[in-house]
């Protein structure tokens, strides 16, 4: 008998003995017989299956959109999970009416996630502007419309409902008020508070248990087996959450996840340019989820930010029997999914220093898609510049070696130096000798080299614009 | 409003077949794969896969009570391998267990040997060992040899297109639950129940009166549940049939991505000659067609190609051959544009290289060589209300195409790092099933005695909004408020024998046997309101906005009083009807005849941007003049459009198929193959109807619209090849789509 787990769906106070790894998805359609969440493909890339998920966070309820086909049931407990039928009132809602009135909807099956992803906007956003409701749609596909109706009712909507959205003091009163979220959700922090205080202490988990920091890549890899295994949720566990100064550095908690990463005003203050890379990783839904834990111990050679922490000098910080081990993320990956982790020791944190003078960076990618795409190469470049010269340098690379790449001889070589397009040149030359691409459905190891060296000399060009030119390509 | 399907869907209340699930004793069946393109079956042991835990039952190929057969135009399709498997996908055995997930386990517990056989995946190495699918067909007119000579240029090259994955968001899904006395009902996601039904009897060995087959919506299809939603269909029966339970088949993403049919790779030879006015003189082609392991629609899709081998332009000599290729991949099937856009692909082609030899921008050759009035095909047929010239004229002026071109240029003058193209795409295609037979549909229309109205039709909802466009044809036939019609589910027991909703004519042929039918009520109901208000005739009466007119006077007979007076008048209040496309055939002996009831026009105007640096590619705005009749519903209309166009982008730019040399698809998920996503689906899309444009051919003078818009996505191509030329001039250009991110940048490094 598995334990009990209490939280809310859409109205109702629910409980469940299932497995915690139950795919939440499967909870939502099997057992609760709920259908408008739909499966496209139980990989977080198609958005038909897309909840909210509701945490009570300083008395409100911060409610994200997330894929429910990569979430553990257990990561709903004391939460609120929001269906369509959660959102569905007597009428349309506006979100509803919009995209009925425009055409948004043809087929239907990837409607209701659609409507999920924009409600979480109308949640969330501040400025409500219409290129930020089009990045909270990113992760949903539509096969049908191709997407030009869908943004005609994302644009109706907003003009429809920003200025009463944006001059009301309370968001979820407002929402409520325009018939956008139905009557019972003001009522849901007090409800999630009492849960909340009456729920049981949780056992701890024991020494097998699978450790689960966002579950975006790991239920796509094992999502049949793991509703069988025991699970520890890193993002219930203290000290694995969270972006903290200490000591001239920034720590990222492991199960810190990129949305958060990219709402940090810390991090924003520091490294200006952050929050735009990280825009290109996933999709809205999946960076919900998604940690920068998971993502470094998933050690995909082409981890975006494994790639981007690379470049950023980070360094990174093991738990285990108690204490934490540190070490250069650098010296973490050891070949193809082999880490630097001992048996009983988990990714805490990894930690960015702060520098005096700021941290020139850029990074690049490339896939097939520029958006919810895995690379085909990325690429990051941190500088640190004393007057014309380049005092320390830290260049990374995915998808051209067996782990994110650390190109140490081609980082070396920068120090010291002034820009140049022949610095450019003879650096890309040293890294190229650094990496071993292979041919993949990403592309052919030729594809990628040239690729590479062509983010290289990119990076010089965004960072030292007027520097270097076109003509100068390496 | 609430009778439109959309306001279900925004609220998720739509039901599609996989959110059915209240059968009691419901089981799950999954299919097990072929691991290997070609081999003979060695051993096939089911037994230890029988006990796992919560099976039910494993089938294979001898478990079929009928005919183990599923092929529709060719009878060469096994619906479970027997003796041979012939591609990576192919169903060996069937699971039925308490869940979908002890199904696939128990599968895993099959024991397959296979004797690997050689597997040829080349379309052209099959031709040259003879593998076809059936003969070579060729459509000719004039004579390209004695052409040649009088060509003042002659181009020749290769063009080659890849496969499509249909990526419908909802996979492949059945459930079939047998009934009292023998009987099975059949919920399939299928675009043809009437195929569904007649394979289901075949296989199973009953007749197709006790086979039930409903559809109730499909979460998208565009083809690909045309011919390849019946297999899994047919499995779910077998299972329910040898079971006496119900039992859903879903087919995961993984398995939807490996195990089915796509759009077909074509390989293709041609041969084009210009006089020195630039007019077009010969054209000489030869498709090579990838159509995997088993007919399917092969043929017919190869006839469609072969009708569109000249697209939209007038050519006096043309030799078009086509050639089916029996490959071991998973038979290629039905998408959007059936064979259509393969042809049109090769043709701009040519005419671009064509341009390029004689320092012309390739619009300049397009425009000179469109169609006029009258003008031939080379299968006999001659145009009729030729509207490609008046939609090329309307994009050049209303999308300012001499403003764009100065942008263009203006751009490229101005970026060293990133160059900009244009192209222009007219597209003319053929409506009507090629094959004549299939142009036939029935309705069945009951009135209640409360003066609703139930719509029954052969047509097949998937996204287009055919039922939509029906019931507003019903009523207005009717002369009554849509709000009192209600469209069924298309089921084999209401409208029997119907033609699959496919080759875009669903609204056209379902909607006009709904109009007779409707208009066989109205007759009804008139010549009783004539007896009630005591007309002569019938000649002065309508039935406008629910009220019975006289002379142009509204009286005080209403449809719910004259509805009441039919039914205690014993006059019949329900009518079925038939509709068969008058004047249309075609002579396969001779290639000859007129197939289509009528064409569908337009022009797009295609920008494109290439990032010379990183070698990526940006479809910027796709523009079009499109000629949609009147329009039975605009919104809808303009929705198919911008969402064909958005896949016909896809298809040349980004989708890509890509196989082992083993023949196993090795881009099977959406991580792996990517389709348009919102941020890569060109910004700007602009499509406009053509006004005053009545279409005399189709229902309410209204025109299909499904398909042709698919054929703009082609114009991304040469835009982006215009782009490329902007780097390079002199350097020869790829003729192979998709042009890919990693082509172009190959293409930028080639010294």
């Amino acid at each position: 008998m598995n334990r009990e787990m209490a939280f809310f769906l859409n109205g109702t106070a629910v409980r469940s003995t299932l497995p915690p790894g139950t795919v939440l998805l499967d909870f939502i359609r099997r057992d609760q017989r709920l259908t408008g969440t739909r499966e496209g493909c139980r990989e977080g890339d198609c958005g038909a299956c897309t909840v909210l998920l509701g945490r009570l966070e300083n008395g409100a309820v911060r409610y994200r959109a997330v894929v429910s086909c990569l979430l553990p049931l257990a990561e709903a407990e004391s939460c609120h999970v929001v269906t369509i039928e959660g959102l569905n009132g007597k009428d349309l809602t506006p979100v509803q009416q919009a995209l009925v009135s425009e055409g948004g909807s043809q087929c239907g099956f990837c409607t209701p996630g659609m409507v999920v992803s924009l409600t979480s906007f109308l949640l969330n956003s501040r400025e409500l502007q219409s290129d930020e409701a089009i990045t909270a749609i990113e992760g949903n596909l539509c096969r049908c419309t191709g997407y030009v109706s869908i943004r005609r009712a994302v644009e109706k909507l907003l003009r429809q409902v920003r200025p009463g959205l944006q001059a009301a003091p309370d968001r979820l009163a407002a929402l409520c008020g325009l018939g956008i979220l139905p009557a019972y959700f003001p009522a849901m922090p007090a409800r999630l508070s009492a849960l909340a205080a009456g729920a049981p202490r949780e056992p701890g988990p024991g020494k097998t248990a699978v450790v689960v920091a966002g579950g975006t890549d790991l239920y796509v890899q094992r999502g049949s087996e793991l509703p069988e295994k025991e699970l520890r949720l890193l993002s219930r566990q203290p000290g694995f959450s969270g972006i903290w100064p200490s000591a001239g550095r920034i720590f990222i908690g492991a199960a810190t996840t990129v949305a958060e990463i990219m709402e940090s005003s810390l991090l924003a203050a520091a490294l200006p340019g952050l929050a735009a890379c990280l825009g290109r990783v996933s999709s809205t839904q999946v960076r919900n989820r998604a940690t920068v834990g998971g993502n470094i111990v998933n050690a995909s050679p082409i981890g975006d930010l494994s790639v981007i922490a690379l470049a950023l000098d980070a360094g990174i910080g093991l738990r285990g029997r108690g204490r934490v081990r540190e070490m250069a993320l650098r010296d973490f990956f050891l070949g193809y999914k082999k880490l630097a982790l001992r048996k009983n020791e988990t990714v805490a944190w990894i930690s960015v220093p702060l520098t005096k003078n700021g941290v020139s960076f850029h990074f690049e990618k490339v896939a097939r898609r520029q958006y919810q795409d895995i690379a085909s190469v990325n690429s990051a470049l941190g500088l640190e510049m004393a007057g014309e010269r380049i005092a320390a340098a830290h260049v990374s690379a995915g998808g051209v070696a067996p782990v994110p790449l650390y190109l140490r001889a081609a980082s070396a070589f920068l120090i010291g130096k002034t820009v140049s397009p022949a610095l450019v040149r003879e650096w890309a030359a040293i890294a190229e000798t650094e990496i071993a691409p292979i041919s993949d459905v990403r592309g052919s190891a030729p594809y990628k080299k040239s690729l590479l060296r062509r983010l290289l000399f990119a990076h010089f060009l965004d960072l030292f614009p007027g520097r270097l030119n076109a003509g100068e390509l390496p | 409003m609430k009778q439109n399907d959309i306001y279900f869907h925004a609220r998720g209340e739509s039901l599609f077949t996989d959110d059915l699930d209240d059968f009691p004793g419901l089981l799950h069946a999954a299919a097990l794969p072929s691991p290997l393109a070609h081999g003979r079956i060695a051993r096939l042991d089911v037994e230890a896969a029988r006990r796992m835990p919560g099976v039910a039952a494993v089938f294979t190929a001898a478990d079929i009570p009928g005919e183990n057969q599923i092929g529709g135009i060719i009878p060469d399709e096994p619906l479970l391998a027997d003796r041979e498997v012939h591609f990576i996908g192919q169903p060996v055995a069937l699971a039925a267990a308490a869940t979908p997930l002890l199904a696939r386990r128990a599968l895993a517990a099959v024991e397959l040997e296979i004797e690997e056989l050689p597997a040829v995946l080349d379309p052209r190495q099959a031709a040259a060992e003879n593998l076809l699918i059936s003969p070579a067909r060729t459509f000719a007119c004039g004579d390209v040899e004695q052409a040649w000579p009088a060509c003042s240029l002659v181009v020749a090259g290769r063009v080659d297109s890849g496969g499509q994955e249909h990526l419908y968001l909802e996979t492949q899904a059945a459930v079939a639950v047998p009934g009292e006395k023998d009987t099975l009902r059949v919920i399939s996601a299928t675009q043809s129940p009437a195929v569904v039904q007649r394979i289901t009897a075949r296989v199973l060995g009953m007749p197709m009166s006790q086979v039930a087959v409903e559809v109730f919506r499909l979460g998208g299809a565009f083809g690909g549940k045309e011919d390849q939603a019946t297999a899994w269909a047919v499995l779910a029966a077998l299972a329910a049939r040898r079971l006496r339970r119900p039992v859903k088949l879903v087919l995961n993403r993984g398995e939807d991505m490996r195990l089915t049919g796509k759009r077909h790779p074509y390989s293709s030879d041609f041969k084009i000659g210009l006089d020195g006015a630039g007019r077009i003189l010969a054209y000489e082609v030869t498709y090579y067609q990838n159509a995997g392991a088993a007919a399917d629609l092969s043929p017919a899709i190869l006839e469609r190609t072969l009708f569109h081998a000249t697209n939209s332009y007038r050519i006096p000599n043309v030799k078009a051959t086509g050639i089916s290729c029996r490959t071991h991949l998973p038979p290629f099937t039905a998408f959007r544009g059936f064979g259509g856009p393969q042809a049109m692909f090769v043709l701009e082609a040519a005419i671009f290289q064509a341009a390029e030899k004689l320092g012309l921008d390739a619009a300049a050759l397009q425009e000179k060589n469109l169609l006029s009035e009258g003008d031939g095909f080379p299968y006999g047929q001659k145009v009729k209300n030729c509207r490609a010239r008046r939609c090329w004229d309307e994009a050049v002026s209303s999308f300012d195409l001499a403003g764009a071109r100065a942008r263009v240029r203006a751009f490229n003058v101005a970026n060293a790092l990133s160059k900009k193209g244009l192209a222009l795409m007219p597209v003319c295609f053929g409506i009507s099933f090629t094959s004549t037979h299939l142009n036939q549909a029935g309705a069945l229309v009951h009135v209640y005695t409360d003066g609703s109205v139930s719509v029954s039709s052969g047509a097949v909802e998937m996204g287009q909004g055919v039922n939509n466009k029906i019931l507003r044809v019903a009523a207005r036939t009717l002369g009554i408020s849509q709000a009192r019609l209600r469209m069924e589910s298309t089921c084999t027991q209401r409208v029997a024998n119907t033609s699959p909703t496919a080759a875009s004519t669903g609204a056209d042929l379902n909607g006009r046997a709904v109009e007779l039918a409707c208009a066989e009520i109205r007759r009804r109901l008139l010549r009783l309101a004539a007896e009630k208000l005591s007309s002569a005739d019938a000649a002065g009466l309508a039935i406008r906005s629910e009220t019975v007119w006289l002379n142009g006077a509204a009286t005080d007979l209403t449809w719910g009083k004259l509805v009441q007076a039919a039914y205690f008048g014993r006059v019949n209040l329900s009518a079925q009807a038939h509709y068969a496309t008058p004047g249309i055939h075609f002579d396969r002996t001779r290639e000859k005849g007129e197939p289509f009831a009528y064409h569908v026009f337009g022009t797009a105007i295609v920008e494109a941007t290439i990032d010379g640096l990183r070698g990526t590619c940006t479809v910027d705005s796709v523009r079009a003049v499109h000629d949609a009749g009147s329009s039975l519903n605009p919104l809808a209309d303009r929705g198919q459009a911008e969402g064909g166009i958005v896949q016909g982008v896809g298809w040349m730019t980004l989708e890509e198929l890509l196989y082992s040399p083993k023949g196993r698809l090795l881009t099977d998920t959406l991580s792996t193959y990517k389709v348009p996503d919102i941020r890569t689906a060109p910004a700007e899309i602009d499509v406009r109807f053509l006004q005053d444009a009545p279409n005399p051919a189709a229902v309410m003078n209204s025109k299909a619209v499904g398909e042709p818009p698919f054929m703009y996505g082609i114009g991304a191509y040469f835009a982006l090849l215009a782009a490329m030329r902007a780097f390079r001039p002199g350097q020869a250009l790829p003729y192979a789509a998709p042009l890919t991110n990693e082509k172009v940048l190959a293409w930028l490094e080639e010294k």
